[in-house]
């Protein structure tokens, strides 16, 4: 683990403690690795019950090599963004629509507010009789399940948005779109992220259980394809692949809040 | 009493005066939720001239520079400027308010630009280097001192060339020094560009430092207008003006003796 090479000047008291608080959090996954690696290899822990540390790495280097890992974790990604975009782009465009027009909220706010109570992996079965079980229907699924937070939060969001800069961006002459992009979508934009950081957990969740059900390709068909052989590190491969992917999406959403919350002071040191 | 324009500038008079418009507020009432905040209100302001309107906390200054603004609308009376109704779209009029009301999410330089063309960057580098804060243009608004927002605000009021500049407490947050300073630049500025100036402030002393007259309203009318005769620059040390800050200050905490005196 390579330590940052943070200015001294700027952090000076994060040096040999700072280095012991860097590696404390990882001192748990690691023991439970070692007593994992020790249990399998002494035989407690049978492969078929759960496969070792070694199995797992060395089926994910076959599979990676094949290709095959490439090609399920392409099409998984690819339905997950693409049922993101859908979707959270439906959840901004209503949001910003019932939060600046008071007839929109009356018309469909009720509405939206009770879809938002059934669990999208209720519709499942309808799902499939609608779609089958091509791509629609993951698609349908994985947007369904992003609209909400981001609908939520982006009509919070602006609702939320200082009165006080309202009111001199008006007394500037401001109205309409220039109103929009210097005021309010800038101002609703914390909250709307802490929406998109909620959805893309939610992408994930919603795409496992879809892909799990029914898929020809996809991390999930993989994981599932390989209980029928009783490829336990395969099913790990891809289990560890899902935390992967889903911290990576994090990590994003991390980064455009520092980049596009610079402004404010609570995420400047926000690591 | 009319303003005098300062002969030290380069610039006439009659183009300096020329800048500023005249408010005429006639009969104008207020109420909020049926509580009255101004009944009946009279006012006028000449072009070019810088009033201060004192009173206390709650007697409804504020609400009257909001609605000369045109962000509260009187239930009954007018407001014009010029003569034109201030209702109507005013771009000439800028309001400088208590908190600076900079946009957190923009840097200083476009905070001042806000709502011009990009052409106009040169004009509004140059107002900041008025209000001395030229290298503080790439900064954020949350790197700033309260007094230094306030100077990126009045900057921002500027760069627009306003006829009718509204102060609503501008200072009230300020430390004494910062305030003494600010008004400087705010007097300074207001004599270089002669536009019309209205300042709500509770600070008597910052109404006579800055202004051609103050008014002090009380229970919704006006309760005093007194022209400040002392030539500018003004000392606050001197005779004339503790005298004068004395006797609106006694005006505003001895309500009902004078009252009674008038009826």
């Amino acid at each position: 683990m390579s330590v940052s090479q943070k200015s001294p000047a700027m952090k000076p008291q994060l040096r040999p403690s700072n280095l012991a608080k860097r590696a404390l959090p990882w001192a748990p996954p690691i023991v439970l690795l070692i007593v994992w690696q020790w249990t399998s290899s002494v035989g407690i822990l049978p492969s078929r019950f759960l496969p070792s540390p070694r199995a797992v790495v060395s089926s994910f280097i076959e599979l990676s090599a094949s290709g095959e890992l490439w090609r399920h974790v392409r099409v998984s990604t690819l339905r997950a963004l693409s049922g993101f975009v859908v979707g959270g782009g439906a959840g901004l465009l209503l949001g910003l629509l019932t939060a600046s027009l008071h007839w929109a909220e009356i018309l469909l706010d009720t509405t939206i507010q009770m879809v938002r109570n059934i669990p999208p992996l209720a519709l499942i079965p309808l799902v499939i009789l609608w779609f089958g079980i091509d791509e629609s229907a993951k698609l349908f699924l994985v947007s369904l399940g992003v609209f909400f937070p981001i609908y939520i939060n982006t009509f919070h969001g602006i609702r939320s948005v200082d009165r006080g800069l309202l009111e001199m961006g008006r007394t500037y002459g401001l109205s309409g779109w220039p109103l929009y992009r210097e005021i309010i979508l800038p101002g609703a934009l914390p909250s709307i992220l802490v929406g998109v950081r909620f959805s893309l957990g939610f992408m994930w969740v919603i795409l496992i259980v879809a892909e799990t059900i029914s898929a020809r390709a996809g991390i999930g068909y993989m994981t599932m394809n390989a209980r029928e052989f009783m490829q336990t590190d395969v099913m790990v491969v891809g289990i560890l692949l899902y935390a992967i992917l889903g911290k990576l999406a994090d990590l994003l959403a991390k980064g455009l809040e520092r980049y596009w919350l610079r402004w404010n002071p609570a995420y400047q040191t926000a690591r | 009493m009319p303003v005098t324009c300062n002969s030290s500038e380069i610039a006439t008079a009659d183009e300096r005066c020329s800048r500023g418009v005249s408010v005429a507020i006639k009969k104008v009432s207020i109420a909020f939720s049926g509580r009255t905040v101004l009944e009946n209100f009279d006012a006028e302001v000449t072009a070019g001239e810088f009033v201060a309107i004192v009173g206390r906390s709650g007697c409804g200054k504020s609400t009257l520079l909001r609605s000369v603004a045109g962000l509260e609308t009187p239930q009954a009376g007018s407001i014009t400027l010029d003569a034109v109704p201030a209702s109507n779209g005013k771009p000439d009029v800028r309001v400088m308010f208590q908190d600076s009301r900079l946009l957190p999410w923009r840097r200083v330089l476009p905070n001042v630009m806000l709502g011009l063309e990009r052409a106009l960057i040169p004009q509004a580098r140059k107002v900041l280097a008025q209000v001395g804060l030229a290298e503080r243009a790439n900064d954020w608004p949350a790197t700033l001192s309260g007094g230094q927002r306030q100077r990126v605000a009045l900057a921002r009021a500027l760069v627009h060339d306003p006829n009718l500049l509204l102060l609503d407490e501008p200072l009230g947050s300020l430390d004494a020094l910062t305030r003494i300073e600010m008004q400087q630049l705010i007097e300074d500025v207001w004599r270089s560009r002669g536009f019309t100036a209205m300042l709500v402030t509770h600070d008597v002393a910052e109404a006579i430092s800055l202004a051609d007259r103050v008014i002090l309203i009380e229970g919704g009318r006006v309760a005093l207008d007194e022209v400040v005769s002392i030539p500018r620059p003004r000392t606050r040390g001197s005779a004339r003006f503790a005298a004068l800050e004395e006797r609106i200050l006694g005006r505003v905490l001895q309500r009902r003796p004078v009252v009674e005196e008038q009826w």
